[in-house]
């Protein structure tokens, strides 16, 4: 039995929830792996919401927000980037591989773009295996 | 009106904690009317022995410093439990597990290794390391295990309160022992001091709009005076670490490092000064950002200076 | 066989517990001197930026973390490559003399002292600085929660805070001192010289004057003859914060000298399986196992063994000390361990005259006190005398100085092994068969450590059972304003 990878997608309700809506409504074939999550921006996503998604079970973390300059809130996902940045350094550091954050800017109108990494984030954390928490390992 | 029966503990600690209760000077007059002192290596001659004796709950309060490292730590943290009505973490060691918790980026053969086969000064061809039960020629002898992950206070056994710093400034320290004398504690789970807002409203240094184009080391700058760290681009802590302590660090030119805990209400320490100095970096160009993030040498080491046993994920994932 | 265990060993700074195996004609076979604490900052330091490391290595010890924070700003000037200006120099030495004399009143009243003021068989209850304080008087223990608050105070004012200072960077510190500061601490420095100058002669009037802890002295239960190292000026005299690491043998000859990046050539740590804590020894003596003499690579650190390895002190008052000593135990070395208290006192009065001299330095309130590193970092060794012995940090960093490696030789490690022989010597000299074991005798075995350790601080405190200490307030016209205990 191959690993499933269970990978928790924060989508911005703007630009790239609704980009997930139209994969749905497409009837696109896209890998069963991502829960999504919906927030109004990507720029809601604290670096906490990564690490509690880790801390809980998730072998991976998506954010997709809108692209650069069509963000809803102007901003909010210049913010993303710029915690994203530090939050990848400091995974690094943590021994969490680079595949398991990515963050990706998907419109509403790219249904495909939307299939197309989740497939492949999906199969990116199957090539790494499960999430191994510190915690869930003997202390002795 | 009997006296109050009060221990103090040390497990993976440094002794500052120690010093700092001390710092409280001549009003420890007025502990020591309060209360007699049943246990406390540091000073007393009293050896665990006695304290097995002891009945349980028989210790009205047991001020406990130092992160659970080692099995004899976590069994004196047990038994001073069943022992003791309340049970106060004293520190930073305690309540997130400290300095020493930064040994979570690493596991025990890692630090072992280095210790007593890698150092420099080390001369050891026969591979020897310490163990938990040894034979020698007149019996056995043993030492405590040495766990993988450090663990705070709250992860091992019930805490009642906390008093928060590396160590606790003497007004912290002081707030807590006379509500401790007065019998006037304050519902349980509180971290105690002065303040449950960030370091930034005890520091006097002025503030404005931050907006951070580069991060500099403190050997690379002389600060300007009474200007906000952070906004010279100091990886100054305050802004997301409790306050209460009187801002010393920035008084004394250098940037909070984080040590009296989170704000209340926040959880993981470390994500959340990195959010906030995310949003505090002026720029929207991604390989600009990139410039100004590698200049963050080393994010858990400062994010989660005190805090990385109590961090969300606890320490690095090792394979 | 039978074991005695001690644990955990107490009126100390750490952990430790001592087991003595008794053969069955009820002799010591064997003692250990176990410590069961590791918390791996060795280790922990990789991947740190270098500038962080006085504050992260000063919690290897809260009681003397300004000896770390030092050791660690020394060996980031030098891994730096960069020479702070003088005023720096003297602000950190001034911080690291007033430290000096909080740590050391520490360790004579309330951690070592209590053994010889109250007596070795005194109860637990009265062993302690509150017993202490009853003895000696509330002037003169007043005059020690004094010494100790006035001191940390000048740590406070100088370095940021009293527990755990900020103010070490590579090239200079962060603060500099204004005249208003500067006129306290040169007062607070004469009160030092003064109270030091007092606790000398407490020293004589309680245990010199006293024939049986003479005689405890000077026995052979308590002496071992090993080598002595600690770190001399260009003069050969004790200097807490520079110099060179000297070493001498157990006949006081000169067996080595040299500076702080040499120190691999000199000294190496030894591994038992019984101990986290390590065993340094002189590498070019070789480790011979727990054993006294010439040929074995045993060697002591702290106060005594800074005074045999050195040739005098660099201030008068303590020079005239340091020469009555000698003079009294018979010329140097001195390897009578228990006489480690007693240059502690020494010491506390060198740290109380440094003090003073530099409060006085017309370069102290300079406002240059940074140097900016310009060159690429690589490596840096910074040693001091921490009240508990030399003490070393070697840094290897990458070409950011982000910390690849790091080695300590923390102080009391130093005295691991002799610590060890110390027990072993005087269980065996103490324990007979068919004597009784008091806790008393327990605690007299403890006596052999005790001198070498002075890592705690506890200004006052109570005891289990009522404080032999009873205190009363009078306000200016003579009237009882308060008593404790209370009624």
């Amino acid at each position: 039995m191959s690993f499933e990878p269970k990978i928790i997608a924060f989508l911005c309700n703007w630009c790239s929830y609704r980009g997930a809506d139209l994969a749905g409504i497409s009837r696109m074939k896209c890998a069963p792996n991502v829960r999504p999550i919906r927030v109004m921006c990507s720029g809601r996503v604290e670096p906490d919401f990564v690490l509690k998604a880790f801390e809980a079970g998730a072998d991976g973390v998506l954010i997709l927000g809108c692209h650069s300059g069509d963000c809803h809130y102007v901003e909010g996902n210049y913010k993303t980037i710029r915690r994203i940045a530090l939050l990848k350094k400091m995974l690094s550091q943590l021994g969490i591989e680079d595949e398991r954050l990515r963050l990706e800017w998907v419109s509403a109108s790219e249904g495909a773009r939307f299939v197309s990494i989740t497939n492949e984030m999906t199969e990116q954390v199957r090539k790494l295996g499960p999430f191994s928490h510190r915690n869930g390992g003997s202390n002795g | 009106m009997a006296k109050l029966k009060v221990a103090f503990y040390w497990a993976a600690s440094c002794g500052g904690c120690e010093i700092a209760q001390l710092q409280i000077g001549d009003k420890l007059l007025k502990l020591a009317e309060a209360a007699d002192i049943v246990f406390w290596p540091v000073a007393i001659d009293v050896k665990y022995k006695d304290v097995e004796a002891m009945p349980d709950k028989s210790i009205d309060a047991c001020l406990f410093n130092g992160a659970i490292r080692n099995s004899e730590q976590e069994h004196i943290a047990k038994m001073l439990r069943e022992k003791s009505n309340v049970m106060i973490a004293y520190g930073a060691c305690a309540y997130e597990g400290g300095i020493p918790g930064l040994a979570n980026l690493f596991n025990r053969q890692m630090i072992f290794d280095r210790a007593y086969i890698e150092t420099e000064s080390t001369d050891n061809k026969d591979k020897t390391f310490p163990q938990t039960s040894y034979q020698v020629p007149e019996g056995e002898l043993h030492l405590p295990e040495f766990y993988n992950t450090v663990k705070t206070l709250r992860q091992t056994i019930d805490v009642d309160y906390i008093i928060p710093g590396c160590p606790p400034e003497e007004k912290t320290t002081w707030l807590a022992l006379e509500a401790l004398i007065e019998g006037k504690l304050p519902p349980k789970g509180t971290v105690i001091s002065h303040s449950a807002k960030a370091v930034c409203d005890d520091c006097d240094l002025k503030r404005d709009v931050k907006k951070i184009t580069k991060i500099y080391r403190p050997f690379e700058i002389i600060p300007e005076p009474e200007i906000c760290l952070l906004e010279q681009g100091l990886l100054c802590q305050g802004i997301a670490t409790r306050g209460g302590c009187g801002a010393p660090c920035t008084q004394a030119n250098m940037p909070c490092t984080g040590c009296y805990g989170p704000v209340e209400g926040v959880i993981d320490q470390g994500t959340h000064f990195l959010s906030a100095l995310a949003s505090v970096i002026d720029s929207n160009d991604p390989e600009e950002i990139q410039r100004i993030v590698d200049d963050v040498l080393d994010p858990v080491g400062t994010f989660y200076r005190y805090s990385l046993p109590d961090s969300l994920l606890r320490g690095a994932s090792i394979k | 066989m039978r074991k005695i265990t001690i644990d955990p060993v107490t009126r100390l700074e750490g952990h430790g517990k001592i087991e003595i195996f008794l053969n069955d004609a009820g002799k010591v076979a064997n003692t250990y001197f176990q410590v069961p604490e590791l918390r791996g900052f060795e280790k922990f330091s990789e991947g740190r930026p270098a500038e962080d490391m006085p504050q992260i290595t000063q919690r290897i010890c809260g009681v003397c973390p300004e000896a770390h924070h030092m050791a660690s700003t020394k060996a980031l000037d030098e891994l730096f490559h960069v020479d702070p200006p003088s005023p720096a120099k003297k602000l950190r030495e001034l911080l690291y003399s007033a430290f000096y004399v909080t740590d050391h009143t520490t360790h004579f009243y309330i951690l070592g002292g209590p053994d010889f003021v109250m007596g070795p068989d005194a109860p637990v209850a009265e062993r302690n600085i509150l017993g202490v304080i009853g003895k000696v008087g509330l002037e003169l223990g007043g005059a020690v929660i004094n010494a100790r608050m006035q001191n940390h105070k000048i740590i406070q004012m100088v370095g940021g805070r009293a527990v755990h200072p900020v103010f070490g960077l590579p090239g200079g510190v962060s603060k500099a001192l204004n005249e208003e500061e500067r006129k306290e601490i040169e007062q607070i420095a004469r009160d030092s010289v003064e109270f030091a100058k007092l606790s000398l002669k407490v020293f004589d009037d309680i245990v010199l004057q006293n024939k049986e802890y003479v005689d405890m002295i000077v026995s052979d239960a308590f002496t071992h003859r090993t080598y002595y190292m600690g770190l001399v000026d260009e003069n050969n005299k004790v200097n807490f914060y520079d110099g060179k690491v000297r070493v001498v043998d157990p006949e006081g000859k000169e067996f080595a000298k040299y500076a702080p990046r040499e120190y691999l050539k000199h000294v190496a740590e030894h591994v038992e399986p019984w101990s986290y804590m390590k065993f340094p020894y002189l590498k070019n003596v070789g480790w011979k196992g727990f054993a006294d003499g010439k040929d074995s690579g045993v060697f002591r650190v702290a106060p005594l063994a800074r005074l045999n390895a050195a040739d005098g002190m660099a201030t008068p008052l303590a020079q005239e000390a340091y020469e009555k000593m000698y003079s009294t135990l018979g010329g140097k070395p001195v390897h009578h361990t228990l006489a480690m208290h007693w240059a502690r006192l020494i010491e506390l009065l060198y740290a109380a005259e440094r003090l003073l001299e530099l409060s006085q330095d017309p370069e102290i309130t300079s406002p240059d006190i940074r140097t900016i590193p310009t060159a690429v970092p690589d490596e840096g060794v910074g040693i001091v005398e921490a009240p508990r012995g030399t003490l070393i940090h070697h840094y290897v960093t990458d070409e950011r100085g982000v910390i690849k490696k790091a080695n300590l030789i923390v102080a009391t490690v130093n005295n691991a092994a002799a610590i060890n022989m110390s027990v072993k010597k005087a269980a065996m000299a103490l324990i007979k068969p068919g004597k009784e074991i008091t806790e008393g005798l327990l605690n007299r075995i403890e006596m052999a450590w005790r001198p070498y350790d002075p890592c705690f601080a506890c200004a006052t405190h109570n005891l289990p059972g009522s404080s032999p200490l009873p205190i009363e307030i009078y306000d200016s016209k003579g009237k009882l304003i308060k008593k404790f205990p209370a009624g």
